[in-house]
C-alpha cells in the first residue's frame, strides 16, 4: 500500500523538480515549484514527520511560494514580455551535475545501511512540543526573536517615508 | 472509514485480489468519488439556499417556478438543477491572449484545494476518511493552496480587473489565516491535542461542554474566527476580491461555463470547511447538545451538518445584510482590531485554564 504511494510521491516530487529547472518561462518554473514542495511534504509523511509535512505546506506553500508567485506576477508587464528562465553555462553545469551524481550513487553504493523498520509514533506534536519547551529551548526563543527583527524591518522598509 | 480500514475490507472481500494493486487505487478513488458528491450536493443545496435566503432577506419570494414554458418544480427546487445544466451546456470561452495553460490549470488547483481540506473533516465517531495527527493544523496548511489557484486565475486570465482580484484576495486570505489560525490555538490550548476527533472528544457531554461555552475568552475566539473564516471565503462584506462594481467579477471575470462552475463548486466546498472547522472547534463537532442522547452514527450524520448549515445560514445573513467593506477597512479589521483581540484571547484562555483548568 505505502510503496506504491511512495514512488507516485517520489515520481510527482522529481518530475515536476525537472520542470521547475528546464522550464523556460519563470511562473511555469513557479508552479511546478508547487507540485515539488507537496512531493517534499508527501515524502516527510513517509518517515512519520506529518507535522513537519503540515509545517512544509503551510510555510513554503502558502508563504514562500505565494511570495514567489507574487513578485513574479508584480513585476511583470501583464501583455507580452515573457520573463523567461534560462541556464547559463550549460555544460559545465551539466557536468558538476553529472560528476555529483557519479559520486553520490558509489557512495550510495558502498556505504553499509543500516535498516530498521521503525514503528509509527503515537504523537509527534506533543514530543515535538515538549522538546522545543524543554531541551531546545534557547534556539527556539533565539529563532523567535529573529523572526522578530525580520518582521520590524519589513515594518520599517515597506513604510512611508516622510 | 479511513482508506486502510477501506484496503482491508477490500482484500477481504475480493481475496483472488487481495495485495493487487487495483484495490489501493480502489480505496482512494471510493472516498474520493464519494467525497466529491458531498461537494457537488453541498454546492445544489448551498446556492439554492442562497437565493432562497437572499430573497426573504429582501422581501422577495425568490424562484418560485411560476409562469408558463420551462418550469423550476415547485418553489424553485429544481432552479439549481437548470443553473447546474445551463452552465454545462454553455460555450468555454478562453481568451485569446490569456495564457491557456494556467488558465486552464487554475480552478483545478482551487478545487482541489477545497477537496483535499474536506477529507478531514468528522462526521461522526467513524466516519472520516482521514483522521490525522494534525487534522486541524492539516486544514489549515492546505487551504493556502488555493490562494495560488487564484493568483494563477486572475494572472493568466490576462486582464486588468482579474490580476486586481486575484492580487487583492490573495492579500485578503492570507491576512486573515492569521486571526483564524490565532483564534483555533485557543481552541488547541484547551484540548491539548490537533486531531479533529480528539477536540471533538473533549467536547463530549452536551451543550454546556462545547468548547464556546467553556469560557468568555473562547466565545470570543469563536466569533474571531467566524469573521475570518468569512473572509477567508471570499463572501460578501469581505468580497472585495470579486466586487461586481468595481472588478467586474474579480479573478473570474473572464471564466465561464464549467470552469467557472468550478470556482464556484470550490467556494461553496470552502464554506463547509471553514464551518465544518468552527463547528468541531467550537460547537462539538458531532456531538449531540444532549448527553447520552441522539448519539448514534445517524445521528452525529445530523448533528454535524445541521451545525454546519446553521453557520451556513449566519453567513448568508451575513452577505445579505451588510455592505462591502473598502480594501483599507478590511486590512484595518484583521490587523488593528482581529488579529490583537486573537493574541489577547490565547492569554486570557492561558489565565483561565490556570485558574480553572
Amino acid at each position: 500500500m505505502s510503496e506504491f504511494a511512495f514512488w507516485m510521491v517520489a515520481a510527482l516530487t522529481i518530475i515536476s523538480a525537472g520542470l521547475v529547472v528546464f522550464s523556460g518561462q519563470l511562473i511555469y518554473s513557479a508552479v511546478a515549484l508547487l507540485f515539488t514542495l507537496l512531493g517534499v511534504a508527501g515524502l516527510y509523511v513517509f518517515l512519520w514527520a506529518d507535522f513537519m509535512a503540515g509545517v512544509q505546506v503551510m510555510v513554503y506553500i502558502g508563504g514562500i511560494l505565494v511570495l514567489i508567485v507574487f513578485g513574479i506576477m508584480l513585476t511583470h508587464k501583464i501583455v507580452s514580455v515573457k520573463i523567461s528562465q534560462t541556464n547559463v553555462q550549460r555544460r559545465i553545469g551539466g557536468f558538476a551535475a553529472g560528476l555529483f551524481l557519479v559520486i553520490l550513487i558509489s557512495a550510495m553504493g558502498s556505504a553499509s545501511w543500516f535498516m530498521e523498520v521503525t514503528p509509527e509514533p503515537v504523537e509527534t506534536v506533543r514530543t515535538i512540543g515538549i522538546l522545543l519547551m524543554t531541551k531546545y529551548l534557547l534556539p527556539f526563543e533565539a529563532a523567535s526573536l529573529l523572526l522578530l527583527g525580520a518582521l520590524i524591518g519589513a515594518a520599517m522598509l515597506s513604510r512611508k517615508e516622510n | 472509514m479511513t482508506v486502510d480500514a477501506l484496503y482491508h475490507w477490500l482484500n477481504e472481500t475480493f481475496p483472488f485480489l487481495s495485495g493487487n494493486e487495483i484495490l489501493i487505487v480502489l480505496a482512494i478513488l471510493i472516498p474520493s468519488v464519494a467525497l466529491f458528491m458531498v461537494i457537488a450536493v453541498n454546492a445544489l443545496v448551498l446556492v439554492y439556499a442562497e437565493r432562497k435566503v437572499s430573497a426573504f432577506m429582501q422581501d422577495r419570494v425568490g424562484p418560485m417556478g411560476q409562469g408558463v414554458g420551462l418550469h423550476a418544480g415547485k418553489w424553485g427546487l429544481l432552479q439549481t438543477v437548470a443553473d447546474a445544466l445551463k452552465l454545462i451546456s454553455k460555450e468555454d470561452i478562453i481568451p485569446r491572449l490569456a495564457d491557456r495553460k494556467l488558465f486552464i490549470m487554475a480552478p483545478f488547483v482551487i478545487f482541489v484545494g477545497a477537496f483535499i481540506a474536506v477529507i478531514a473533516l468528522p462526521f461522526g465517531e467513524t466516519i472520516i476518511i482521514a483522521d490525522m495527527n494534525i487534522g486541524i493544523f492539516y486544514i489549515l496548511a492546505v487551504s493556502s493552496f488555493g490562494v495560488i489557484g487564484l493568483i494563477l486565475a486572475g494572472w493568466s486570465s490576462n486582464n486588468k480587473w482579474s490580476l486586481y482580484g486575484g492580487m487583492r484576495s490573495a492579500a485578503q486570505i492570507i491576512s486573515y489565516e492569521i486571526p483564524a489560525g490565532l483564534s483555533l490555538i485557543t481552541v488547541i490550548m484547551l484540548t491539548e491535542t490537533l486531531s479533529m476527533q480528539g477536540i471533538i472528544q473533549y467536547q463530549s457531554g452536551g451543550l454546556f461542554s462545547w468548547i464556546v461555552f467553556s469560557s468568555p475568552f473562547s466565545f470570543i475566539a469563536f466569533i474571531v474566527y467566524f469573521i475570518a473564516a468569512i473572509a477567508e471565503t471570499n463572501r460578501t462584506p469581505f468580497d472585495i476580491p470579486e466586487a461586481e462594481s468595481e472588478l467586474v467579477g474579480g479573478f473570474h471575470t473572464e471564466y465561464s461555463g464549467m470552469r467557472w462552475s468550478f470556482f464556484f463548486l470550490s467556494e461553496y466546498a470552502n464554506m463547509l470547511v471553514v464551518c465544518g472547522v468552527a463547528v468541531t472547534g467550537f460547537l462539538g463537532g458531532w456531538q449531540s447538545p444532549i448527553p447520552g442522547y441522539f448519539n448514534t452514527a445517524g445521528w452525529s450524520i445530523f448533528w454535524f451538518i445541521s451545525k454546519i448549515l446553521f453557520l451556513v445560514f449566519v453567513m448568508m445573513w451575513v452577505r445579505w445584510t451588510f455592505p462591502r467593506l473598502r480594501v483599507d477597512q478590511l486590512m484595518d479589521i484583521c490587523w488593528k482590531y482581529l488579529l490583537p483581540i486573537a493574541l489577547f484571547n490565547i492569554f486570557g484562555v492561558g489565565i483561565w485554564t490556570l485558574i480553572f483548568g
